[in-house]
């Protein structure tokens, strides 16, 4: 593959401005699938179920079968409308999309079309550094994911070149939210970060819905990215590309920069950008052309004879809308007064993903000091080295239930982080932990003094040294007694203690 | 001792209760009648190999005391459109020849639980698209009434069955006139009930907003007592009604004793005079409405504008849907595989789809594919939309002034195998009378009214009613048949010439 020619980022943007739009799709995590019931694999409990056991006759496109709407899919997909500001259609409709791929069973996907259930609505993204951007949307739609296809044989991992394929169709059927952004124009140099915050704050809203996992990486949250430039002054759309397969929100990040670079230097070389879906290459941080893509596809979409039109009660959309929770940025403005974070602290928490985390261990009890020192210090230090997410690893309340051990003296920092590892690994809350590892604090002065004695004993110039003044010597049995103690002891009680023998 | 395969369901059903006969007994019957008439007939693609099995344990628990439904044990026809865990489901296609259903329709699973006894699965043409069964991948099936003529279609196979004695009761299918059709070529009475009054779960999708399962009998109260036993709301079916129905089996029986037919005003439509018709079957139907006015129905003339379009609209909508549900049949999970040695995916798909699809269904899928392209979608699949809301809309006015609309079933009766093969448009024009009740999601029966005078064959005829207002077919359908039959005597299958040799 030719490598592609970049410009200078800042160069770019001299020359043209870049126009972003954005397709997002979120799985929710409903316990069954958008038109079976079938257990949903993007529901947590199902996560990494063994292929195609997830499945009812309507994923598998079988003769006879015919879809059920999931209610519970069709309010959370009210729910996200609403908090994304948008109107809720009185009536909506499904349709058909038709095409032949392996991974559809019934060679076309049940789709919203003309008539989606949410539309016009517009949403504030904060940046890394506070400011707000509003990004409008053009419309919010349901529809049912296609089933999964590995390709074997083959270098690329794609169907070209591939000796057969491999299909799952526990994915087929799962329910999907599209969101589709209008275009966002003045975004110029921020256009990478107000990508990677508009996929971030959906990511927050479906969170704070509760709605989906949100997990990029398992594919709960998918975003495509639309990139087009065009000359300073000139009023017309430059031609866009779409680039799929951005799994992470650096990636949104660097594939939009990326595509920004690679269409400058082709338009000032006064070549042509193709209208084409691009694929994001995680590992060389390019992006490559897939299947040409043109307005005239043509899917035949035609309305679901098998559904009837989504009605939903007004009164259900009002108890829906009485139920959304704060809206992401202005939840953080409230939080970070609450808190009495600074600027920096607050980033830390809300850029790593665990605002929700912290505020829980908060709510448990810890002061928001030591809720975002351990979330943002040990449990993100373990996640970050098992590549997991630090939610997933300890619960708030059992990191709330450490820090009051902490402040009741009963557990030492260092203590403290033996006994999350305790907590992590599984073995029980953290008192449980302390009491199966015995890591509690000697607070039995009786115990203390018995191996401070020894450990004067067995450095005699120690004692000298001190009652000549030098107490920083004590240093030295302060190390042996602690060591004797297993590390359970508070060393500034056996400072105090030696202090005390040798005044004697 | 009496012929059990010529006691019509609900005799049999009085039988069974009675312990006069037993399941096994009434079962047995038929699969020897089976025996003696198929190779005539064809109306079977599989005979299942359990059904005595089946009735041994119906009869078992009969006598262990259970309380059974009113049907239990009464022998049962499947269309092979009805997808069956115990018996193969092809929809007369070589494409699913051989393919097993890992559940049961709901009309089917339903059936099973009122202790009905499935025979077999019945014969049609593949996908359910045609008018005379010829279009079935596994070879057409022959009119009991003169084996050189055609059934009718797409459910010839369940009519034929029935006309020839070979199952008291069939399910079948009506997209545009599938199971009403066969009715008036064969002699029995057929319904297609209301949109949404059957579940579709599990009949093998052709036109979904066309499609309705039905009954196939002899008798109206037969379709009565397996409408009761199918019918009603099924959560698998969206688009199925929620609504509780009457009982259908009552509507017949309260048809058949009493004075339904007085003052009941009768609709016929001025655009559809008797000169669209074969002599004899306006002759026949004319007789009929001459007999119920004598019983006091009012005959009233009744404009239907849009009906001319109905074909029209038909055969867009209906090839447009079809396109899209036979989407599915790709080789990749189930069914005929063609394999193409190197090639693609696609390669392969579209090997397997052109061995296994025969030409019919082929014209259909091009026609429906084209109607739904873009930049043609408003001109014909849109336009057929709108044509839809204008049928529905004379119906509107038309049942504003009248009880039922009355036509005869289809224009000619029973034609002959092969004489219309090569001109899909004849054979098309052939539904004209039926397709308006699809279109408009309204109920109709067809009701035997006798025999051509210049071919001595059946003809039906065909009552229509309001959406929901299934039983009032059943009470008018029943009242014509038990008027008719007092006059002949007897069924006018009596008159059917006799299969299978001496009995």
């Amino acid at each position: 593959m030719a490598k592609d020619k970049l410009m200078d980022f800042d160069k770019a943007l001299e020359l043209f401005e870049p126009v972003l739009g954005f397709e997002v799709h979120v799985e929710l995590n409903t316990k069954t699938k958008m038109f079976s019931a079938a257990p949903n694999p993007a529901h947590p409990d199902n996560h990494g179920a063994t292929p195609n056991t997830l499945v009812a006759p309507v994923d598998m496109g079988l003769p006879g079968s015919l879809p059920v709407v999931n209610e519970e899919a069709v309010k959370y997909s009210i729910s996200l409308g609403l908090a994304l500001g948008c109107s809720i259609a009185p009536s909506s409709r499904f349709a058909r999309k038709n095409y032949f791929y392996p991974d559809l069973g019934k060679n076309y996907q049940i789709s919203q079309y003309d008539e989606p259930i949410a539309f016009e609505g517009r949403i504030e993204v904060e940046l890394e550094d506070g400011t707000i951007v509003e990004v409008p949307i053009e419309r919010a739609h349901m529809e049912e994911d296609a089933g999964k296809l590995t390709h074997m044989g083959g270098t690329t991992g794609r169907i070209q070149g591939a000796e057969y394929s491999l299909v799952d169709y526990n994915r087929a059927g799962v329910p999907l939210v599209e969101i589709v952004t209008k275009p966002i124009f003045g975004a110029e140099h921020r256009a990478p970060e107000i990508a990677k915050a508009y996929v971030a704050t959906i990511r927050d809203i479906v969170r704070s819905l509760g709605i989906s996992e949100a997990r990029m990486e398992r594919g709960n949250l998918r975003c495509d990215a639309n990139v087009s430039l065009r000359p300073r002054g000139q009023e017309k759309l430059g031609t866009r590309t779409e680039t799929k397969n951005v799994n992470s929100m650096r990636s949104v990040e660097r594939a939009v920069r990326y595509e920004i670079q690679r269409q400058a230097a082709i338009l000032a070389d006064g070549g042509t950008v193709t209208q084409e879906t691009r694929h994001w290459h995680e590992d060389t941080g390019v992006t490559s052309p897939g299947r040409p893509k043109s307005d005239a596809d043509d899917y035949r979409y035609f309305p679901e004879p098998d559904l009837l039109p989504v009605v939903p009660a007004p009164e259900l959309i009002e108890q829906l809308r009485a139920a959304l929770p704060e809206p992401p940025a202005a939840r953080r403005r409230r939080l970070k007064a609450e808190w009495g974070f600074t600027d920096l602290e607050f980033q830390d928490v809300a850029n790593g993903g665990i605002l929700a985390e912290v505020e829980a261990t908060i709510a448990a009890g810890a002061s928001p000091a030591s809720a975002r020192k351990w979330w943002t210090g040990e449990i993100a230090r373990i996640a970050n080295a098992a590549g997991k997410e630090p939610a997933e690893l300890v619960s708030p309340e059992h990191v709330a239930a450490l820090q009051q051990l902490v402040d009741a003296g009963t557990l030492t920092d260092k203590l403290a982080r033996q006994v999350l590892e305790g907590v992590i690994a599984g073995e029980g809350t953290p008192q449980e932990v302390v009491d199966a590892r015995g890591l509690a604090v000697v607070s039995d002065d009786g115990a203390l003094i018995a191996a401070i004695d020894e450990a004067l004993a067995a450095q005699p110039d120690v004692l000298a040294k001190i009652k000549d003044g030098k107490v920083q010597a004590a240093g030295a049995v302060i190390g042996a007694v602690m060591k004797a103690m297993k590390g359970q002891a508070d060393a500034a009680r056996v400072r105090e203690l030696i202090l005390e023998r040798a005044a004697q | 001792m009496t012929d059990l395969t010529r006691l019509s369901a609900a005799d049999l059903a009085d039988k069974l209760a009675s312990r006069e006969v037993s399941s096994v007994e009434v079962t047995q019957a038929h699969l020897d009648r089976i025996a003696a008439v198929e190779a005539d007939v064809h109306a079977y693609l599989h005979v299942s190999d359990h059904a005595l099995g089946v009735a041994a344990d119906i009869d078992r628990r009969r006598a262990a005391g259970e309380d059974l439904g009113p049907v239990a044990g009464v022998p049962l026809a499947i269309k092979d459109v009805l997808v069956t865990t115990d018996m193969p489901s092809t929809s007369g296609s070589k494409i699913l020849e051989g393919y097993m259903s890992p559940y049961d329709a709901t009309v089917v699973a339903r059936s099973r639980a009122a202790g009905l006894v499935p025979l077999g699965k019945t014969n049609m043409d593949e996908f359910a698209m045609g008018s005379s069964t010829e279009h079935s991948a596994y070879g057409p099936t022959r009119n009991p009434w003169d084996l050189d003529r055609i059934p009718g279609g797409s459910g010839g196979g369940s009519a034929a069955a029935v006309a020839a004695f070979e199952a008291p009761l069939a399910l079948g299918s009506d997209t545009g006139g599938s199971i009403r059709q066969p009715a008036h070529v064969t002699g029995t009475v057929g319904i297609k009930p209301t949109y949404g009054g059957v579940s579709r779960y599990g009949a093998i999708a052709l036109a979904s907003s066309l499609d309705q399962v039905g009954p196939v009998t002899r008798t109206v109260l037969d379709a009565g007592l397996l409408h009761d036993v199918i019918g009603g709301h099924d959560h698998n079916d969206s688009t199925s009604l929620t609504q509780d129905w009457p009982s259908f089996a009552e509507a017949a029986r309260e048809g058949a004793r009493g004075d339904v037919l007085k003052g009941l005003k009768v609709g016929v439509i001025t655009e559809l005079p008797d000169s669209g018709f074969q002599a004899g079957v306006s002759a026949s139907f004319r007789a009929a409405l001459a007999k119920m006015e004598a019983q006091g129905a009012e005959i009233v003339e009744i404009s239907a504008p849009h009906f001319e379009y109905g074909v029209a609209a038909y055969y867009l909508i209906l090839p447009a849907e079809a396109s899209s549900n036979l989407a599915k049949f790709d080789s990749v999970r189930f069914g005929l595989r063609v394999d193409v040695p190197g090639g693609t995916v696609e390669d392969v798909m579209a090997a397997s789809r052109d061995a296994g699809f025969g030409d019919e269904v082929k014209r259909r899928i091009i026609l429906g594919t084209y109607a739904l392209s873009a930049g043609y979608y408003d001109a014909y699949y849109g336009s057929a939309q709108k044509v839809r809301t204008l049928i529905q809309r004379d119906f509107d006015a038309a049942f504003g002034q009248v009880d039922v609309i009355a036509t005869p079933t289809a224009p000619t009766t029973a034609f002959k195998l092969g004489e219309r093969i090569d001109d899909p448009l004849q054979m098309y024009l052939n539904d004209v009378t039926t397709i308006p009740a699809n279109l408009a999601g309204v109920p109709g029966i067809s009701v035997p009214t006798g025999l051509a005078e210049e071919d001595g064959l059946p003809v039906g005829i065909q009552f229509l009613a309001p959406a929901r207002e299934d039983a009032r077919l059943y009470r008018v359908g029943a009242a014509l048949e038990a008027l008719l039959v007092d006059g002949w005597g007897g069924p006018l299958l009596d008159r059917a010439p006799i299969l299978g040799g001496a009995r």
